[in-house]
C-alpha cells in the first residue's frame, strides 16, 4: 500500500472515501495518478458490521454535532440529526440500500421543463442524459446492477410481494425488484445476497457494493492510493495566485496535520463539503472557497421523502431479506396534473423494531402508538422518495455558537419544504395507502420523513459561473484544481436514489482529471 | 410461512440486570414475575416511590400488555444511576413525579400509582406532555425499552440474521396468502 509524504504536492488529495470519493481515488489511481484520500471516520471492514440497529448506528454514523432549522419536521423531531449519513471508510456506501437508478432526460433540465416555480431556485444542468449515458453503463458495470449488463434481478421477498400485489390491483405497470447494486449471483469476486436483511447496517456478506471493499482495495493495490482513516478536514489551503496547495485536517490523536496537493476533490457529502469551503474562508476569499457566486451551501435538497406502513391480518415479516426489496416506478414521471412537478418512487422499507419504534410516528405515545408496534409482523412498508425543488433558502451555513471538538463551527441545516414537495408528499402517501388497501390492509400509518439520506446540491454543477459553483465535470468555477465530487455537485435531484448519479459523474470526473494532468493543465 | 415464537427466552445476563443484586435468586428465576415493589428493594439515589411511578409512567407511555413489568424495570433502572451522577437529573425526575402525584391528588386524591384506571392517568400525563420531565423520559424510553433484545420475538421480530445464513432458507419470500395477481 502507498504511502505519501505530506510535502509531496504532487498528489490529489481527495476528501472523503463514499460514492463519489471512493470511486474517483480508484479511478484515478487505475490511470497511474498518486492519491491520497483523507477519510472523518474509522476503517469498519465487513466482519465489525453487526446486525443490530442502534449499536450499527454507534459505529457508522455521522454523530458529530449538526444542528438544523427549518419548517421540515426533521428539524423538530431530530434537531441534531438532520441527516443520516456515515462517517467510516466507505461513506454511505456502507449504509446505502443498493438502488441504481439513472435519471431521466427531463430531470437534467429542469428550469426548462417544469418553467418558473415560485420559490424554486431552477437550473438546467450543463449536461444532458446523453452526455452522461456512456458514463451511467460504466457505472451500471462497476457496481454490477441488477437488470443491466444480463445480470438477473435479485427474488422478491415478502415485503416486496405485498407491494407487488398492491400494485398490479391498482393497475401500475412497472414494478420489479429493482435496478440494485446488490448481486444477484456471484460477480467480481462477491457472493449473491443471502437476504439477510439489515442493508443499512453495512452488509454483512459483502454482496451490496460498497467502496469500502471494492473501489478502495482496487485502488490500493495499484500502490497509488492511500486512504487516511480518522483524517478529519479542516481547511483547504490556497497559495499566492489562488490555487489550491494543501489540506488541513486533523488526525486521530486530534494532532493538526496539513498534505500538500496539486489537486483537491471534495466529497464529504452535501452537508460537510459545502462546510468545509465555508471554513476554508481567507483574505483572498473571505466568503469561502469558490463562492464567488454566493451559491456554496444553497439550494440544498433532501428528497421529497415519508413512508407508508400497511397493517394486515396476516403475518408479513418485512424484516427478512433485502431492505430496498422492489419498487413501483408508474409514478416517477412528470405529470402536472397530479398537482405538482416532478415524480416520485415507491421502493419498499423495512425497520427492525427499535428503529420503528424510534421513527414511525417521533414523539408519539400511549395506545395508537403501541398498536401499531403490536402489528409488526403483520406489517408491510414503503418509502416514498421523490424530486424536491432547490431552494435558495435552503442551505447549508457555519452555526454561529456551535463548535465540534475540533473547534471548528458545525453545520446548520436549514431546510424549508416548498408547497411541491407537501403537494407530492400527501399524493404519494394517498397511492402508497391505497397500494396497501387493494390487498387488505386494515390500517396504513403515513410516516413522516426520516433523517435525510439523500444529500444534494449545496455546491452546484451550472453553465455560467455566477449560477453555481462547479462546472460539468465538477470542477469549481473559480479554482481550476479545486473540484468537488459527490451529491453537492446536482443541479437538481430528480426522483430516483442519486448513488448512481453520483458515482457515474466520479468515473467521468476521473477521466477528465487525468486527462488535464497529463496536459499540464492543472 | 414460519412464524416467530413469542415465548420469552430470558438470558441469565439480561435477568441480572434487570433484577440486579436487589432481588433475591428466587425472584430472579421467576422473573416475569418479579414485582415493581421487589425491583427497588434495594434502594439507590432515587426513592422506592419515585421509581415505583416512574415504571408505571413508562407502561402508560408504551402499554404493551403482553410485556411484563420486567422490560419496564430495565427500561427505567438507569435513571437511577443517572440521577446518581447528576443532581439536575435527579430534581428533574422527582419534580417530574411529585407534579403528577399532586396532579393525581387534585383530581382524584390518590397518587399516580395507585389511580386505578389507564385513561385517568394519560389524562394526568398529556397535563405534562410538553415538560421537559415527560419529553426526556419518554425519549429515552423509547430507546431503553424497544431496544431490550429479549422482547424483539414478541413483537415477531427475529433480530441479527447474519450468523444464521440471513433468510434465504428461512422464509424471506414465504409470503401465503396474498391474492393472485
Amino acid at each position: 500500500m502507498a504511502q505519501f509524504g505530506q510535502n509531496d504536492d504532487s498528489v490529489v488529495v481527495i476528501i472523503g472515501s463514499g460514492a463519489g470519493g471512493g470511486t474517483l481515488g480508484n479511478e484515478l489511481a487505475q490511470k497511474g495518478v498518486k492519491v491520497v484520500i483523507l477519510e472523518a471516520g474509522p476503517r469498519t471492514e465487513i466482519q465489525d458490521f453487526v446486525n443490530d440497529e442502534w449499536e450499527s448506528f454507534s459505529q457508522l454514523a455521522w454523530t458529530d454535532a449538526r444542528v438544523s432549522s427549518g419548517s421540515w419536521r426533521v428539524a423538530h423531531d431530530f434537531p441534531n440529526l438532520p441527516a443520516w449519513i456515515v462517517k467510516s471508510v466507505g461513506g454511505s456506501t456502507t449504509h446505502w440500500a443498493g438502488a441504481s437508478l439513472r435519471f431521466e432526460e427531463h430531470e437534467f433540465k429542469v428550469a426548462s421543463a417544469y418553467g418558473g416555480l415560485h420559490g424554486a431556485n431552477l437550473l438546467d444542468w450543463p449536461i444532458t442524459k446523453a452526455d452522461l449515458d456512456l458514463w451511467y453503463e460504466k457505472a451500471e458495470n462497476k457496481l454490477g446492477v441488477t437488470r443491466t449488463n444480463k445480470i438477473p434481478g435479485l427474488p422478491g421477498n415478502n415485503n416486496f410481494k405485498v407491494m407487488e400485489a398492491g400494485a398490479r390491483k391498482l393497475g401500475y405497470k412497472e414494478v420489479h425488484t429493482g435496478r440494485m447494486a446488490i448481486n444477484s449471483e456471484p460477480r467480481d469476486g462477491r457472493g449473491a445476497c443471502q437476504q439477510i436483511g439489515f442493508c443499512f447496517q453495512g452488509c454483512k456478506s459483502g454482496a451490496k457494493w460498497s467502496t469500502l471493499y471494492t473501489e478502495i482495495p482496487e485502488g490500493e493495490k495499484t500502490g497509488n492510493l492511500e486512504v487516511r482513516p480518522n483524517s478529519h478536514v479542516a481547511k483547504i489551503e490556497h497559495d499566492q495566485t489562488g490555487k489550491v496547495s494543501g489540506v488541513v485536517y486533523f488526525d486521530e490523536k486530534g494532532v493538526e496535520q496539513r498534505q500538500k496537493a496539486r489537486i483537491v476533490c471534495v466529497a464529504g457529502n452535501s452537508i460537510e463539503s459545502p462546510r468545509i469551503l465555508l471554513n476554508s474562508a481567507s483574505n483572498m476569499f473571505p466568503d469561502g472557497l469558490a463562492n464567488s457566486s454566493g451559491q456554496v451551501g444553497r439550494n440544498y435538497m433532501r428528497h421529497m421523502t415519508g413512508s407508508v406502513y400497511g397493517v394486515f391480518e396476516k403475518p408479513v415479516h418485512m424484516y427478512r431479506g433485502t431492505t430496498m426489496a422492489g419498487i413501483i416506478r408508474d409514478e416517477s414521471r412528470n405529470d402536472p396534473s397530479r398537482g405538482f412537478l416532478g415524480g416520485y418512487e415507491m421502493e419498499t422499507l423495512s425497520l427492525g423494531v427499535p428503529f420503528m419504534a424510534a421513527f414511525l410516528n417521533p414523539g408519539g405515545w400511549g395506545r395508537t402508538f403501541t398498536s401499531a408496534m403490536e402489528a409488526y409482523p403483520r406489517m408491510a412498508g414503503m418509502w416514498l422518495v421523490g424530486e424536491d425543488m432547490p431552494q435558495e433558502t435552503n442551505r447549508i451555513t457555519l452555526d454561529a455558537e456551535v463548535k465540534d471538538k475540533h473547534g471548528l463551527p458545525v453545520a446548520n441545516v436549514h431546510y424549508d419544504d416548498h408547497p411541491n414537495d407537501i403537494a407530492m408528499r400527501n399524493h404519494a402517501y394517498r397511492q402508497g395507502a391505497a397500494v396497501y388497501e387493494a390487498v387488505g390492509a386494515t390500517v396504513t400509518y403515513p410516516t413522516p420523513p426520516y433523517p435525510s439520506t439523500h444529500n444534494m446540491g449545496t455546491n452546484r454543477m451550472s453553465e455560467k459561473a455566477r449560477d453555481g459553483v462547479v462546472n460539468k465535470f465538477g470542477q469549481t468555477h473559480d479554482i481550476p484544481n479545486l473540484f468537488v465530487s459527490d451529491g453537492s455537485q446536482f443541479t437538481s435531484g430528480a426522483a430516483c436514489n442519486p448513488t448512481l448519479t453520483i458515482v457515474a459523474l466520479a468515473i467521468r470526473q476521473a477521466d477528465h482529471i487525468a486527462t488535464a494532468m497529463q496536459r499540464r493543465d492543472i | 410461512m414460519r412464524e416467530v415464537d413469542p415465548r420469552t427466552k430470558f438470558s441469565r445476563r439480561f435477568l441480572l440486570k434487570a433484577a440486579a443484586a436487589a432481588v433475591p435468586t428466587a425472584a430472579i428465576v421467576s422473573a416475569t414475575g418479579l414485582s415493581i415493589d421487589d425491583a427497588w428493594a434495594e434502594g439507590g439515589v432515587l426513592e422506592p416511590s419515585t421509581m415505583k411511578t416512574l415504571v408505571k409512567v413508562a407502561r402508560d407511555i408504551y402499554p404493551h400488555d403482553f410485556l411484563g413489568d420486567v422490560y419496564y424495570i430495565a427500561a427505567i433502572k438507569p435513571w437511577n444511576d443517572k440521577a446518581a451522577a447528576d443532581p439536575q437529573v435527579k430534581a428533574m425526575l422527582e419534580d417530574g413525579v411529585r407534579r403528577l402525584d399532586q396532579d393525581a391528588k387534585d383530581r382524584h386524591k390518590t397518587t399516580y400509582a395507585d389511580l386505578g384506571w389507564e385513561d385517568d392517568r394519560v389524562a394526568l400525563l398529556r397535563g405534562v406532555q410538553h415538560t421537559d420531565f415527560f419529553n426526556k423520559v419518554r425519549s429515552d424510553l423509547v430507546v431503553s425499552l424497544y431496544n431490550q433484545k429479549e422482547l424483539w420475538p414478541k413483537f415477531g421480530y427475529e433480530g441479527s440474521s447474519a450468523e444464521h445464513g440471513g433468510y434465504l432458507t428461512r422464509g424471506f419470500n414465504d409470503i401465503d396468502w396474498l391474492p393472485k395477481a
